[in-house]
């Protein structure tokens, strides 16, 4: 993953250097995740030097930032391919790249030395917004601003540049230019705490609910084709039924998180109604990868070869993604979505179990699958296959996210029915629930996952690192071995 | 899949337009209904409070008001009651003096990252317990936080809890201290006051239903 040799595209180059980065914050991630579970069983540890919120914050700043370097860096990635012209402006490309990588550190080092400020809009601006997810403090939101503008020139003017305009790229463009919007709605300040939660979610769920699920169908689309030779015709058309399911349920299924923050009753209803309705295009993107799969593997058969994938790694972690996908956010969120439930459910670990699902099924394993497909390219490798370390990498990360997340589940559940439904909430309603043996078991089975988790990582962190070399250096062996 | 599609159901430029078409149509509802949402939960003002005007977010200067949350026989949930005047650290505040209070308790509750522990109206982490009802906790009302700080009003045991709050342990898992002043604690017990009065349509449902069956202490925490 360190080398970049066989790329022809400077943009190609750079995507690169988003998926580095991508890993390191991945990893990032994981150990604050671990710190935050051992406070859940131990709260003395690290007690006001490096508390929970702390941890907790970084851990998911982590998720979200390397999601974005990895999408950008996906987006980089493919640029080329489905334009056929290098980035226009792959100088200034680069340059952001470096800023934003800059801003990132100060912004993390901020995070964990100096931690908290006082009341004062200078903390919103210096130290961090405290807002979940968008805790980046003002001037890093205004850089953020300034880079993406910068990725979307490149993906705009370079998909103008090009004769012919893929139904992936047009996607691409249009669903790209409503994320990067969305970012705007999440950098203002009021005293109303209502007001706030109510465009917090237009970000928040507009971006995971909405527009990164269309992006997913997009990678998912074009990766398909790159791995597979799936015919682009059916992948678009696909696509396009994706978009139209995704944003006609998703837009409206926002209405899921005003349920409870001051907003209008009617919200009960749309919301329950198009969340209802999420998981349907989830169902569709798993059955369009495993039909697509299935095609072009008996093409493949029928002409003699052995296997139609010429990337095992991605195509493993694709295949997950659009099982993930369905499992994470469509059942373990369509569990909670219906206001009746969502009443006892909201605001427990019933929610953190769903988040970790998701995040995962949906969006990590398809840009670790972006990773596999950068590797190839970079060394060349006509097909490449698993090493034992990527299956290492595959199962434990699997196994260990799917344990978390049942733990968490049983966790919630106990906690809807003894803190919620039972004792009505509160605090002393909180800690009796916590306190419980059910829920403390299921807080050391998810720090037990999470360890899993964590050795699975660094399964994959090693795999990315070698597999190219490995991989290529049999492929010009075999090749000398029949010549 | 030539030129000429067999059928509609294979057509490209079909789909592009119908995933167009409903985007479009979702997109214009939402914006639709945030405008009439807005309206809704904008804050209402003194003058509301003053002649009874129910809002969904009343004024900042609701702090100068008892808070209650009562069974809605016609809504089926608790809702927000909005009482008699009462002293708030001991005094009536202006409207102006009011919002600016508010103003402080909402940076300090970002400022000091409160959601990465707490939930406010249901959001943010599940570390310490949910705070969009905490003003109307017992557990500041039934003597034992007022005992444990030495304080006379439940305002008071609040504002110095969050000043010091590892001096008051009541569990294994404390809140840190984040060097909150006194201005930013009473600012913060606004905020949470304020907060309690937000008709989150009865969310938290049965709100501590423990305490009347806990009464007497069988728990021994």
């Amino acid at each position: 993953m360190l080398i970049n040799g066989q790329l022809k595209y400077e943009s190609q180059k750079l995507a690169m250097n988003y998926f580095r980065v991508a890993i390191v914050l991945f990893g990032a991630q994981l150990l604050m995740g671990l710190i935050a579970a051992i406070q859940f069983l131990y709260p003395g540890f690290l007690f006001e030097l490096f508390d929970f919120s702390v941890a907790r914050m970084v851990h998911i700043n982590a998720l979200v930032v390397w999601m974005l370097y990895a999408m950008i860096g996906s987006v980089y990635y493919m640029i080329p391919d489905e334009t056929g012209h290098e980035a226009v402006g792959i100088a200034l490309g680069k340059l952001a790249f470096w800023i934003l990588t800059a801003a990132v550190t100060v912004v993390v080092l901020v995070y964990i030395f100096i931690q908290v400020g006082s009341g004062s809009e200078s903390t919103i601006w210096f130290i961090n917004e405290g807002r979940e997810y968008l805790e980046a403090p003002r001037w890093a939101d205004l850089g953020i601003v300034a880079v993406v503008l910068v990725f979307y020139y490149n993906v705009f003017f370079t998909y103008l540049k090009s004769e012919k305009k893929t139904g992936i790229m047009t996607v691409m463009v249009a669903n790209l230019f409503a994320l990067a919007g969305l970012y705007l709605c999440g950098m203002f300040f009021t005293d109303n705490i209502s007001m706030d939660q109510y465009w917090w979610w237009w970000v928040i769920h507009l971006w995971v609910e909405a527009t990164w699920e269309v992006f997913v169908g997009t990678l998912a689309a074009y990766a398909l084709i790159k791995i597979l030779g799936a015919k682009r015709e059916i992948v678009e058309m696909w696509l396009w039924i994706e978009v139209l399911m995704l944003f006609g349920s998703g837009i409206l299924g926002l209405g899921h998180h005003y349920f409870w923050i001051g907003t209008p009753e009617y919200w009960w209803e749309i919301g329950a109604l198009f969340s209802a309705l999420e998981p349907v295009p989830l169902v569709a993107m798993f059955v369009h990868v495993l039909y697509d799969w299935g095609k072009e593997q008996g093409h493949a058969e029928a002409g003699g070869a052995d296997t139609a994938v010429k990337n095992s790694p991605a195509m493993a972690w694709i295949a997950s993604n659009a099982f993930g996908n369905f499992l994470g956010a469509g059942i373990w969120g369509f569990f909670h979505t219906l206001p009746q439930v969502n009443i006892y459910t909201h605001g427990t670990q019933f929610t953190a179990a769903h988040g970790h699902l998701a995040f995962f099924g949906a969006y990590a394993t398809i840009l670790i699958g972006m990773m596999y497909l950068g590797v190839q390219g970079a060394y060349g490798i006509k097909k490449m296959t698993m090493t034992f370390k990527s299956k290492m990498a595959l199962f434990l990360i699997i196994f260990g996210v799917l344990g978390m997340t049942v733990a968490l589940t049983i966790a919630g559940y106990e906690q809807v029915l003894v803190e919620r439904a039972d004792l009505g909430g509160g605090w002393d309603a909180f800690f009796i629930a916590q306190e419980l043996p059910w829920y403390v078991q299921a807080q050391a089975w998810r720090l037990v996952m999470g360890i899993v988790t964590l050795v699975g990582f660094v399964y994959l962190a090693w795999d990315l690192l070698t597999i190219g070399q490995e991989v290529s250096q049999k492929e010009s062996e075999s090749v000398a071995a029949t010549a | 899949m030539s030129k000429k599609s067999a059928s509609v159901w294979t057509s490209i430029p079909f789909w592009r337009r119908s995933a167009a078409w409903v985007t479009g149509v979702a997109t214009v509802l939402l914006i639709w209904l945030t405008f009439d949402t807005m309206g809704q939960i904008s804050m209402g003002s003194d003058e509301d409070l003053k002649n009874g005007v129910t809002k969904r977010i009343p004024a900042a200067s609701v702090i100068n008001y008892h808070i209650d949350y009562q069974f809605d026989d016609k809504r089926g949930h608790e809702v927000p009651v909005i009482g008699e005047k009462e002293p708030f650290f001991g005094k009536e505040w202006s409207a102006e003096e009011a919002a600016k209070l508010l103003h402080l308790g909402k940076l300090t509750s970002q400022a000091k990252n409160c959601m990465n522990c707490h939930t406010l109206l249901g959001n943010g982490a599940y570390y310490a317990p949910d705070l969009t009802k905490a003003w109307l906790d017992p557990k500041w009302n039934d003597g034992t936080m007022t005992g444990i700080t030495g304080k006379a009003s439940k305002e008071e045991a609040m504002a110095e809890f969050l000043m010091h709050p590892s001096q008051y342990p009541t569990h294994a898992r404390m809140m840190p201290n984040l060097g909150i002043t006194k201005e930013e604690a009473v600012a913060l017990v606004a905020f949470l006051k304020h907060m309690s009065a937000i008709d989150t349509n009865g969310f938290p449902r049965n709100f501590s239903q423990s305490a009347k069956r806990l009464e007497g202490g069988t728990h021994a925490h």
